[in-house]
């Protein structure tokens, strides 16, 4: 496949970039922030990207999709991230779709997508269980009871936990790690919401005896380790492309101030100091985006070494996100440091962004591990 | 779609009849390159045939048109064709400054006459090419080079010096820029012209290296005579054609470190040589780095691989090849200090069996002049400042 967005993919990059501009610029989230919303996301936004069909990009078409594929879902986050739009894109229409096209069962398919892809229902993944990212570690447990499973433990920093109606969440049963699919509302889900430093919000579950249907688990018993690492490649590589846009928009934006902000009677882009930091991270983040294009490509054509990339675009991405924020702050020089310019929000949302799903440390052992040394 | 298929079929089978069994191993020294040329020893028969059968298919300069002997591909065929090599593990039938630099600007450039007159030589591997850029004081500043090229009427008569001419001792014809006109600004008087280097009052002095290597030379002129017509492009409008054939040098320079270009991956290496605990090498450090610099040749990688792609959707690169040049060498000064690392005290050995003379300490040590050759990498950098970020100044 070749490595550029076709027409289709383009006309969907330019519409979402037009929607983001007119409905969610930067000011909205700024504004979301100085409302104090609970939700941390605007409910009438989501209505507008549903409207767009952002929710329905990756469900299948039976179950009222467009079913348009993984790369058409990066340009979307990707274009998100450039305008730091808050909402469950990622946890829900990405990776959460992707669980239930990897493995839910027809049943669940069937009650769950068409809700989805009408942005009626909200998903969040819930792997982690303290410090570090770690997805092996599982200290949930799942007994079996008469009529299926009953839940206890907890789940750390759960991303639009503090707004979803089902939480994906892996815990050990007699056959080892398992998936299930657990309602927000069942008896014994405890949920503690906190705010996060990007204005936007997560939390932490407890499960204390939830009782579970037998219809609740997600793929095959047993088999929830590997399924829980192809379902958290794609929020990695889903994370990778709002980087990536995070990355872009910085930069262009330090870019226009390097070019209009004068010192020394001359514009400070001028200085050779400050134009090969900006070639290199130019570099930096046109390597970035062919990575990127070449790991949704993989999730869409499901190639072999999709794990390969997904901890190389987080790894990357994560690196050059950093770089693109803190640099973008450091040449904007005080005014950067000030809450009333926007160029410390994309820091923060970064920051986010590297340490959900393993940051770039997590990501190059794995990366290593996978190349056999 | 099936045509294509047909074609790599074709190229098999041709491949398994023409590619001598062995010319399909990696080179295991520099002495198994073959550079053409009047006065190349080939190091076998082999050697020889290989280069005679594929420079016969115009394979040599596979894209090149057919008039001028090329294979006339296009480039999805090419892509076939370096597949198809790749996968016999065939070592390439030549390298060729010919090829990789001076051919792209004779096809833009050239008049009729000239391409007639080169190209098929530099396919079949018979002339051997070197490059007249550098002088002692035009460096990173090139268009401030001096070498005096005066029109005598029916010629011209070059005289001054050029610098880290690559293999000067072994070509047979030089590309070089010279000054045209001497009053004119610095950049509106140079001429990009070519001529046999045993015309008299062309020597070359070989410029020993720190890796204890001479693969350059400084090459000087005396009253060097200089056909009119062996000029590529208008007559002192050659900085044109010198920043095109540039942004070649560069796009083979960056390419040559890539692992896909036929070394083996670093982390493999350092498994193999060092061991591994439970799937992972010891040192958490030195694994760390060789993680970081994996993901950056894997970027790069695919970076020239989405700006071919873009290059096929009508997308121009432009000034794309100096970021690949930065890139593309810094990477491969990386590699090498990955590779001392792992060699330890076995990478210090100078000469000897083992060490195959040197070759890890003496190819670490050369590796620092990729970031120098071809345009420094603050060059590279003050490029895309300039032409793709548009910075002032």
């Amino acid at each position: 496949m070749a490595l550029v967005l076709n027409e289709e993919q383009l006309m969907l990059r330019d519409s979402a970039r037009d929607f983001l501009a007119e409905s969610a610029p930067v000011s909205h989230l700024r504004a979301l922030r100085d409302s104090g919303s609970s939700d941390a996301f605007s409910r009438e936004l989501w209505a507008g990207m549903v409207e767009m069909g952002w929710t329905a990009i990756l469900v299948p078409e039976e179950y009222g999709g467009l079913d348009y594929g993984f790369t058409g879902m990066g340009i979307v986050l990707e274009e998100c991230g450039r305008t730091l739009t808050p909402s469950p894109l990622l946890g829900t229409a990405m990776t959460g779709v992707a669980a239930l096209r990897f493995a839910g069962s027809a049943g669940q398919c069937a009650s769950l997508l068409p809700a989805v892809a009408a942005g009626d229902h909200i998903l969040a993944l819930a792997c982690d269980e303290g410090n570090p990212h770690d997805p092996g570690r599982v200290g949930t447990r799942a007994e079996e009871s008469a009529s299926g499973y009953l839940l206890t433990g907890t789940k750390t920093a759960v991303l639009d936990g503090h707004i979803a109606d089902t939480f994906i969440v892996s815990a050990r049963n007699g056959d080892g790690v398992s998936l299930f699919m657990v309602p927000a509302d069942a008896p014994g889900v405890q949920l503690d919401r906190y705010p996060t430093l990007d204005i936007n919000a997560a939390a932490n579950l407890n499960f204390d005896r939830v009782e579970l249907h037998n219809n609740s688990l997600l793929g095959s018993s047993g088999k929830g380790a590997s399924l829980l690492d192809r379902v958290l490649d794609v929020a990695r590589i889903g994370s990778s492309a709002e980087m990536l846009g995070i990355a872009q928009e910085s930069f262009q934006r330090t870019l226009e101030y390097l070019k209009e902000r004068k010192q020394f009677g001359q514009p400070i882009g001028s200085f050779q100091a400050l134009q090969h930091r900006a070639a290199h991270l130019f570099g930096e983040i046109e390597l970035c985006k062919s990575l990127v294009l070449k790991a949704l490509q993989a999730l869409d054509t499901d190639i072999e070494d999709c794990a390969e990339l997904a901890s190389l675009a987080k790894a990357k991405l994560s690196e050059t996100a950093h770089l693109a924020t803190t640099e973008a702050i450091q040449m904007h020089g005080g005014i950067g440091m000030t809450d009333d310019f926007d160029i410390g929000f994309f820091l923060k949302r970064y920051r986010i962004l590297e340490t959900a799903f393993g940051d770039r440390y997590f990501h190059l052992d794995r990366y290593a591990r996978l190349r056999g040394y | 779609m099936d045509q294509m298929k047909q074609f790599r079929q074709e190229v098999r089978d041709w491949l398994e009849t023409h590619c001598p069994e062995s010319m399909r191993s990696p080179y295991r020294s520099e002495a198994d390159v073959c550079w053409g040329g009047r006065n190349f020893e080939f190091q076998s028969e082999d050697q020889r045939l290989w280069l005679q059968h594929m420079a016969s298919r115009g394979w040599t300069a596979p894209a090149w048109p057919r008039e001028y002997g090329g294979g006339g591909l296009g480039r999805v065929e090419v892509k076939i064709l370096k597949e198809e090599l790749a996968r016999i593990h065939a070592r390439p039938p030549l390298l060729s400054f010919g090829i990789s630099m001076l051919g792209p600007a004779l096809l833009k450039f050239g008049s009729e006459e000239l391409k007639q007159q080169h190209l098929p030589p530099i396919i079949r591997g018979e002339i051997r090419w070197a490059q007249g850029y550098s002088e002692p004081n035009a460096g990173s500043d090139l268009a401030s080079l001096a070498a005096r090229c005066e029109d005598r009427g029916d010629h011209y008569c070059l005289n001054g010096s050029k610098v880290w001419t690559s293999y000067g001792d072994k070509g047979d014809w030089m590309f070089c820029l010279v000054r045209t006109d001497f009053e004119a600004r610095k950049h509106e008087g140079i001429s990009f012209v070519m001529f046999d280097m045993s015309t008299p009052g062309v020597s070359t002095r070989p410029i020993l290296l720190i890796s204890g290597k001479s693969p350059f030379t400084e090459t000087f002129f005396e009253d060097v005579r200089v056909e009119k017509d062996q000029v590529i492009g208008a007559v002192n409008q050659g900085w044109t054609v010198a920043k095109y054939l540039l942004t070649h040098e560069r796009e083979m320079i960056a390419e040559s470190g890539l692992s896909s270009a036929g070394t083996k991956p670093v982390g493999k290496t350092a498994a193999q040589l060092l061991g591994t605990e439970n799937g992972i090498l010891h040192n958490s450090m030195l694994r760390c780095d060789i993680a970081r610099f994996e993901m950056d040749e894997r970027c790069l990688e695919l970076t020239i691989e989405r700006a071919r792609d873009e290059v096929k959707a009508g997308v121009s690169l432009g000034a794309v090849s100096s970021l690949f040049k930065y890139y593309g060498t810094e990477l491969n000064k990386r590699r090498n200090e990955l590779l001392m690392a792992i060699g330890g005290n076995d990478a210090l050995v100078w000469e000897g069996g083992e060490s195959h003379d040197g070759q890890l300490p003496r190819g670490w040590l050369r590796s620092k002049g990729n970031s120098i050759e071809g345009g420094t990498s603050e060059i590279q950098l003050n490029i895309v400042a300039k032409r793709i970020l548009g910075l002032p100044g």
